[in-house]
């Protein structure tokens, strides 16, 4: 009764079969959209733009320790991703996805500290791991009962619960898990290094991050493919009432994709806790979680392509760390272009989706 | 102003849909296009619209070819159409919805399109309040406000697309003298039905299409059984049912009252025994639909008991009462029924009983197969529901239903169906019938509920107010009830 009446049609994506051809055509228009965007806003800031863009693919690509940097944003990106694949299957705006990455470096935190001076300390890892995605579903899973019960919409649960999750991480890192001595701004003391991820010493980069960030791909598309709860995420996201006679309940499946994309975006949490900066930080999340959101929607929600438009993001977003210094700009530059791709994403994509919706009306 | 359409063809992949359409219709006179469903009509209209590109071929207004692309180029060129299903903002007031598509952006120039709203409802004697809101209107009414909205937009070819369909009588008087006006008054009026007995009503001359072809063309006086001949090819005809006696109770209504639909439903005291058919009758939304989902358990009845097979059901969700052996289908079909996006294939493995947590998509594949060939489904199992035609649709939602269920109740089940397929329907029906089954159904077509039902209930504004068995009563007396007018 409550999943019948409640369920008024949430937003349900198009997610037509379209050629391959068709969505390599339009992915190269977004690209080029999204670069003559910022070539605008590059010139508006007066920085020569082949430059500026020579220094983000130098900054991103040029040598392998800044590769292994891009590596360690798609590493979470890809996660995230991956996680959010399950809510826009079923139809739901998972936007709280940046508060469960924060909340699985709470919880992965949390998990880590106990193992301090434990001779234990693979346990510990692996225990940090389930802390984190333990973290960030519970977190997705209020955010779901808020929706399911209590009828707030999924975006402003989510929203305030990315509120909350932030300052939990500030109160942390000033309150209780404040370094000895010092409370800063540069976060929890950082841990032991048999606390850290393993890793390449040479690069840098954990070879368990990246086997994971692979792994959460092959079981996303094996879950959305040939489980029934990917059927039922489908089916529920297309059209609640319908499912609902169909035998399913969708405020249960609701909650399940909630629990799946948490779990991702905590175990994203938990990487960069244990893997990239072996404590916690305020900006623990560096905002992979609202920049899978549009990884998700440019790769056409389809799970092959979003690492790929994940690795495209990680090294416009290392790349362009350092332009501001090279370029004699301004720092606050690299944080205008990353807002001016967020708004070029969304324009080609809601413009894309207007062509695709005349192109259906016509072909029918 | 002559309108031609010219060997007009539409293909939808290997589906023929209009195959070489030719036909003529003079201005100041109405024409009907008649045809089973999936013989093309609502296609060609489509493309008369703009709403669907043509293959080929060509569209003429007195004698020189048009090309438009879209149904606002269409509308400037005079061309509107009344979709089946009304497409305006029902959160929005009357006078609103009249206004979009034809008012500017800046000024507010509600008292001058207040004025025409009112001018041209009486030159055609419609009565409709400008200041309700859309969700207060009747089908009906929403059809009279969507006619408005397109004369005031200056069109001179109006298409209608089974416009009869969920309307009452009186709207349909009302409907139909407003079209002769409108032909008398020099525009061209094109009338698209399966209902023979509207296009006899109000047509000058008709079109007959079959499998997306010209089948024949007739003027007023018509000939039934020619027509007939022209739409199927030979007349159908319908096998009697055996006479199965009521069994026990299985539904049970105590003194029901619930909110929902336009009216509710109020005081509602029932019992439904197995093996009964029993049609509800009355005004689209008079508490049929309201009825239907509270034996469902879809909406709980504010007040009174629900019962199934001596047991106390109020309170209980949907799939408690599916488990008792209960099942609902709704009369929209892609709205409720059925999941758009999804395949054939996909429905039946969402239907697979068998609890793994693998969908066993060679088994569900061949289950689609299997359900297309039994229950004549024109489509093959990766069709997305939604690109199948109304009447495949149906046939594939029947399919669904479970092998013994104790209680079927079914809303409007074969709601814009030809006769064909609504006997189709029927003779799948019985079988349940048979078998012990009791089936609850909302029609709007009252000789199908003397056709097919063997006790019937008339609603008239959220109540009960007839229950007689067919034998009876008489077509005459029940139209009377439906009206709310008791002898």
């Amino acid at each position: 009764m409550d999943d019948y009446m409640q369920n008024e049609r949430v937003v349900s994506e198009n997610r037509d079969k379209e050629t391959f051809s068709e969505y390599v055509g339009e992915a190269v228009f977004t690209l080029v959209a999204v670069l003559a965007f910022t070539t605008f806003v590059l010139i508006l800031a007066g920085a020569p733009p082949i430059d500026a863009y020579y220094h983000i693919f130098k900054g991103s690509l040029g040598s392998w320790v800044k590769f292994t940097h891009v590596i360690k944003a798609w590493i979470p990106l890809t996660l995230c991703s991956c996680g959010l694949i399950y809510t826009f299957r079923i139809g739901l705006w998972n936007i709280g996805v940046e508060g469960q990455v924060v909340m699985g470096a709470i919880f992965t935190t949390f998990a880590l500290r106990l193992g301090v001076g434990s001779p234990l300390s693979g346990i510990y890892l692996v225990f940090s791991f389930l802390a984190g995605i333990t973290g960030g579903a519970i977190w997705a899973l209020l955010a779901g009962f808020l929706k399911t019960k209590g009828g707030v919409h999924e975006i402003f649960a989510g929203l305030g619960l990315n509120f909350v999750a932030q300052g939990m991480v500030l109160w942390l890192i000033f309150g209780p898990w404040r370094r000895p001595g010092v409370a800063s701004m540069s976060g929890t003391e950082i841990f032991p290094s048999e606390l850290w991820l393993p890793y390449i010493s040479s690069l840098r980069l954990s070879p368990i991050g990246l086997a994971s960030a692979f792994g959460a791909l092959i079981l996303t598309a094996a879950m959305i493919r040939h489980t029934r709860i990917g059927l039922y995420l489908k089916a529920i996201g297309n059209n609640p009432n319908s499912a609902y006679l169909f035998g399913l309940k969708p405020g249960r499946y609701m909650l399940i994709a909630m629990i799946c994309a948490g779990g991702f975006a905590g175990l994203a949490g938990s990487m960069q806790v244990s893997g990239v900066y072996h404590r916690l930080i305020p900006s623990i999340s560096s905002n992979y979680g609202y920049l899978s959101l549009l990884v998700v929607m440019l790769a056409n929600y389809n799970v092959w392509i979003a690492p790929v438009i994940a690795f495209f993001f990680a090294c416009l977003n290392v790349g362009s760390i350092q332009l501001p210094m090279m370029l004699q700009l301004d720092s606050s530059l690299s944080g205008v272009i990353q807002g001016t791709l967020v708004l070029a994403t969304l324009a080609v994509h809601a413009w894309r989706r207007q062509v695709r919706k005349k192109g259906r009306v016509r072909r029918s | 102003m002559a309108l031609e359409l010219r060997d007009i063809h539409k293909h939808f992949g290997n589906v023929r849909a209009n195959d070489g359409i030719s036909l003529a219709m003079a201005p100041g006179r109405i024409h009907g296009i008649l045809g089973e469903n999936g013989a093309g009509k609502s296609t060609l209209m489509k493309i008369l619209s703009g709403y669907l590109h043509k293959t080929s071929g060509e569209i003429l207004f007195d004698g020189k070819p048009l090309n438009y692309t879209t149904p606002a180029q269409a509308s400037r060129f005079g061309i509107g159409m009344l979709y089946q299903d009304p497409l305006d903002f029902p959160v929005m007031s009357v006078l609103d919805n009249f206004m979009v598509g034809q008012s500017g952006i800046l000024r507010n120039r509600k008292p001058v399109y207040r004025k025409r709203f009112e001018e041209l409802s009486r030159s055609i004697h419609f009565s409709l309040d400008p200041d309700t809101p859309v969700t207060a209107l009747t089908i009906g009414e929403r059809q009279q406000l969507e006619i408005l909205r397109l004369l005031s937009l200056g069109i001179r070819v109006l298409i209608l697309d089974e416009p009869t369909t969920g309307i009452s009588s009186e709207q349909k008087e009302v409907l139909f003298s407003a079209l002769k006006k409108l032909a008398d008054d020099g525009r061209n009026v094109i009338l698209v039905s399966h209902k023979l007995e509207d296009v006899e009503a109000l047509c000058d001359s008709v079109t007959v299409l079959r499998e997306g072809r010209v089948s024949g063309e007739m003027d007023r006086p018509f000939n039934t059984f020619e027509l007939l001949k022209m739409m199927f090819g030979e007349p159908p005809k319908l096998t009697a049912r055996k006479k199965v006696n009521p069994g026990e109770e299985v539904l049970h209504l105590d003194g029901v009252s619930a909110p929902g639909g336009r009216t509710g439903l109020s005081d509602c005291s029932i019992s439904v025994r197995a093996g009964e058919v029993i049609g509800l009758a009355g005004l689209e939304g008079s508490g049929q639909d309201v009825f239907l989902r509270v034996a469902s358990g879809l909406i709980q009845p504010a007040k009174g008991s629900v019962a199934l097979n001596g047991n106390r059901m109020t309170g209980k969700d949907y799939h408690t009462f599916k488990a008792s052996g209960v099942t609902f289908q709704p009369a929209s079909r892609l709205e409720e029924g059925l999941i758009q996006g999804l395949s054939v294939t996909e429905h039946c493995a969402l239907k697979d009983k068998r609890r793994s947590p693998f969908v066993r998509w060679e088994h569900a594949y061949r289950t689609a197969q299997h359900k297309i060939k039994k229950f004549q489904v024109v489509g093959s199992p990766e069709n997305r529901v939604e690109s199948l035609s109304g009447g495949n649709q149906q046939r594939l939602l029947l399919s669904f239903l479970p092998a013994k269920p104790k209680l079927l109740l079914l809303e409007n089940p074969t709601r814009g169906l030809d006769m064909e397929s609504v006997y189709w329907v029927w003779e799948h029906l019985d079988e349940y019938c048979h078998g012990g089954v009791s089936i609850v159904f909302s029609s709007s077509e009252l000789d199908e509920i003397l056709m097919a039902a063997d006790r019937i209930l008339v609603f008239f504004n959220g109540r009960i107010i007839e229950d007689v068995r067919k034998e009876e009563t008489s077509s005459l007396e029940l139209g009377r009830a439906i009206a709310g007018k008791l002898a």
